[in-house]
């Protein structure tokens, strides 16, 4: 007995549940919006994770200014890079999605799966490299050309150090052998987008400060908190001067920070986000990505039923790249040079990887390849030097450039 | 009149061990339990987001079984992925089941996952020119074999020096995970990307043929046979009468005669052979890469399957599904609702807590001080 009426008593809890939330969900529906076009979204992490919150806020901030209402987008978050993400792309494309993106390079070969199967959708793998090779037309690569915003960052980093050198303010164990100004930066992985970045940067600070050596150590990660902090400290401690990284994490810079509180000079440069939350002295500035430019052309492009660009690289002619506000600590005059930097690359005259300005072996470089056709990870095709510099991002929107210039030594 | 009996105060609620249940019984409290725990979730949800607690049922239905439109077709791309991974998880779990039975608490289902895994993968990648029918047996066979040899160490180390096992199996997990990560960097494709890339992109070579025009009817059939066939080992034949005997007490199969090292290695060994085709079936029939997340954590949650279902292979279906219904769910009422994951992990945790709560009353009750005592 006892039980039949404890089970009634459920049965009655669950219905007046019903009841009582039956009002508030007609609203929902209500909000139709006139355009039919849907669009899905596959993000490796959510917002709490750094790299997948500017693309959140890029494609949020694309969404409002093409008048895209919230329903018309279906957000699919910490999708891991397997089949887990074919399976959410073609579930995607059930649901009537006519442009599903992906924000991972991981998430790549899944995507190129599901284009090949619904072609009638437009499929973009953000930072992949395989759209061109593949053949596919709905099936597209994008990345920003944020080599230019990584030579800024350098060009900052340069003021930086011919400020502590004309000041007198550096040790003697902050210079090699040479006589050059010890730089170190923190790297991920071995690979041609890291190796691009850094070589980047190395050049920004050639552009104003010529005597710098530059020291890499790779991490082998993208996120890790505490590695990237001791790679830091053992690059400091053999008198490093300037901290960059390429890496996700604000391990770094907090590094650095506790350094320079320490009494040492050194000052850090960041990537993605503004570092000065946690190194507000050490801190100049980071080389950013502008996600939402390349959204709203692409997401606009779909819309319209216009084709989207197989391979998408812009930087600062269309301001798709940036760098964060700049630190207390940065030299003066630093704001002018900058302007005049960015002004001199917008209008074509300044080139990142011009070839009078670094060499392989001693050599000026004649002659690079910049893609890879079959498959042994060594470029064999298209040439990127021509007009009197390295061609990044060019051929295809991932960076290419795998050149190990003079200067730059490698740790590990 | 001075010898009156002192009355010992009767506790407010006693807990006694069950005899037995009747079924319909135990199916009730099972029941009940699920519907308590959707209760719970219902007023949790409610006040999180302020929605109809049935439409996020419905939602977490939609999302395990697809969205119910007008031309709803019951076996459509969501139904099949979660019958996929329905079907993962049990062999898994029927995996387990001989090693847990004989109380040999193989918690390393997760590395013999990955080395059947690595195993499949190189045959994909090495092997991909033989015939079909040819490369499959080579799949099968070092699948088999890998989760057989990663179950091996353990199961001497315990049978000849009785070692812990628990232990044992956990950390051959990391030397998997570790031995992944060396494979996964050497056939990385494309370079940089440290990650596999989908094997035979092209050619699908090495991957589960289509039956019926159905993609993942194959996963089905290779699993629905092992556990049939798992079924009936351990409840029909010899050796799964020794399993259960060296499981209940280890003195009386020695003196019942039954070579104890001999049953804890050979079953050990069929429990990680069949781990090990797991992962055949993961890479071969699912994923078409390897990664370290290739197991991704499902060789513990085939525990809880495995235990839930009392080691019965045919309720391990149930237990999977449900399990696999609730993930499935999760995952849609996050999207749908613009909720964090963790809110998803939350119901899933509140209703598997319901459904192990549901076992402390169907094997005991509580008994409460009440008036019957005065009757006696």
């Amino acid at each position: 007995m006892k039980k039949l009426i404890a089970l009634i008593l459920a049965i009655l809890m669950v219905a007046s549940l019903a009841a009582c939330g039956g009002t508030d969900t007609a609203t929902k529906d209500e909000a139709g919006t006139s355009s039919d076009f849907k669009m899905g979204v596959i993000l490796v992490g959510d917002e709490n994770e750094g790299y997948t919150y500017a693309h959140i806020e890029g494609i949020k901030e694309a969404a409002a200014a093409l008048g895209l209402a919230d329903d018309q987008i279906i957000w699919k978050y910490t999708i891991p890079e397997d089949e887990t993400c074919y399976d959410t792309a073609a579930d995607l494309a059930d649901q009537g999605c006519d442009l599903v993106i992906s924000n991972s390079y991981g998430h790549q070969s899944h995507m190129q799966q599901a284009a090949t199967e619904f072609p009638e959708v437009t499929f973009i793998a953000m930072t992949g490299d395989t759209a061109k090779a593949s053949g596919l037309p709905n099936f597209c690569n994008a990345f920003t050309a944020v080599y230019e915003s990584r030579f800024v960052s350098g060009v900052v980093a340069g003021m930086k150090i011919k400020e502590l050198v004309d000041a007198g303010k550096l040790e003697d164990d902050n210079f090699d052998a040479d006589g050059n100004v010890k730089v170190g930066y923190v790297g991920a992985y071995p690979y041609a987008e890291v190796k691009s970045g850094y070589t980047a940067f190395f050049l920004g600070i050639k552009s104003v400060y010529d005597k710098v050596s530059m020291s890499v150590q790779f991490t082998n990660s993208w996120f890790d908190l505490t590695k990237e902090g001791e790679t830091a400290n053992q690059l400091l401690s053999q008198g490093c001067v300037i901290i960059c990284q390429h890496a996700d994490s604000t391990g770094a810079p907090s590094a650095v920070q506790a350094a320079l509180e320490k009494g040492d000079v050194c000052y850090s440069v960041g990537y993605n986000i503004d570092m000065l939350e946690v190194a507000p002295d050490a801190a100049l500035t980071s080389a950013t990505n502008v996600w939402s430019v390349y959204y709203k052309e692409a997401i606009g492009a779909a819309m319209n039923g216009e084709a989207v660009p197989t391979n998408w690289a812009e930087g600062y002619a269309k301001e798709a790249v940036a760098i964060t506000p700049l630190g207390e600590s940065c030299a003066e005059g630093t704001q002018e040079k900058v302007d005049e930097v960015i002004a001199a690359i917008k209008a074509g005259e300044l080139h990142v990887f011009d070839i009078e300005t670094f060499t392989v072996g001693g050599k000026k470089v004649e002659s690079a390849f910049a893609t890879d056709t079959d498959g042994d990870f060594v470029p064999d095709a298209d040439e990127a030097v021509f007009d009197g510099y390295f061609h990044e991002s060019y051929f295809q929107s991932a960076p290419c450039f795998a050149l190990d210039i003079d200067g730059i030594t490698l740790l590990n | 009149m001075a010898n009156v009996a002192v009355h010992k105060r009767e506790p407010l609620v006693r807990i006694a061990k069950r005899d037995s249940m009747p079924l319909w019984q135990s199916i009730l409290i099972r029941v009940l339990s699920i519907v308590l725990a959707l209760v719970v979730c219902g007023v949790i949800i409610y006040m999180l987001i302020k929605v109809n607690p049935l439409e996020v049922y419905k939602s977490m239905v939609e999302g395990a079984f697809g969205a119910f439109k007008e031309d709803y077709k019951f076996f459509n791309r969501r139904t099949w992925i979660t019958i996929r991974d329905t079907m993962m998880l049990l062999c898994i779990a029927v995996g387990l089941a001989p090693a847990f039975k004989m109380r040999f608490w193989n918690i390393g289902a997760e590395g013999q996952i990955l080395v059947g895994g690595i195993a499949t993968a190189a045959c994909m990648i090495y092997l991909k020119n033989l015939p079909p029918v040819l490369l499959f047996i080579c799949m099968i066979g070092a699948s088999l074999l890998a989760g057989a040899l990663w179950s091996l160490l353990p199961a001497i180390f315990k049978a000849k020096w009785n070692t812990n096992e628990t232990l044992f199996t956990l950390m051959m997990n990391y030397v998997a995970i570790q031995l992944t990560s060396f494979f996964v960097a050497l056939w990385e494709n494309p370079f940089g990307s440290n990650t596999v890339g989908i094997i035979n992109p092209t050619g699908k070579e090495g991957w589960f043929p289509p039956v019926f025009g159905l993609d993942y009817l194959m996963n089905v059939i290779v699993v629905m046979t092992i556990t049939v066939g798992m079924f009936i080992y351990l409840k029909y034949s010899k050796q799964g009468y020794e399993i259960s005997v060296v499981g209940d007490s280890e003195n009386t199969a020695r003196y019942a005669g039954i070579n104890v090292k001999k049953v804890i290695i050979r079953t050990m060994l069929i429990s990680g052979a069949i781990c090990g085709l797991s992962g055949f079936v993961a890479v071969s029939g699912a994923s078409h890469t390897i990664s370290v997340n290739t197991a991704g954590g499902k060789g513990f949650t085939a525990i809880i399957v495995a235990w839930l279902a009392k080691f019965n292979t045919f309720t391990m279906i149930l237990i999977s599904l449900l399990l696999v219904f609730l993930d499935k769910g999760a995952i849609e009422i996050a999207s749908k609702y613009d909720l964090n994951d963790y809110v998803a992990s939350m119901i899933t945790g509140i209703i598997l807590f319901f459904i192990l709560g549901s076992e402390f009353f169907v094997n005991y009750r509580m008994i409460f001080r009440s008036k019957e005592k005065e009757v006696q």
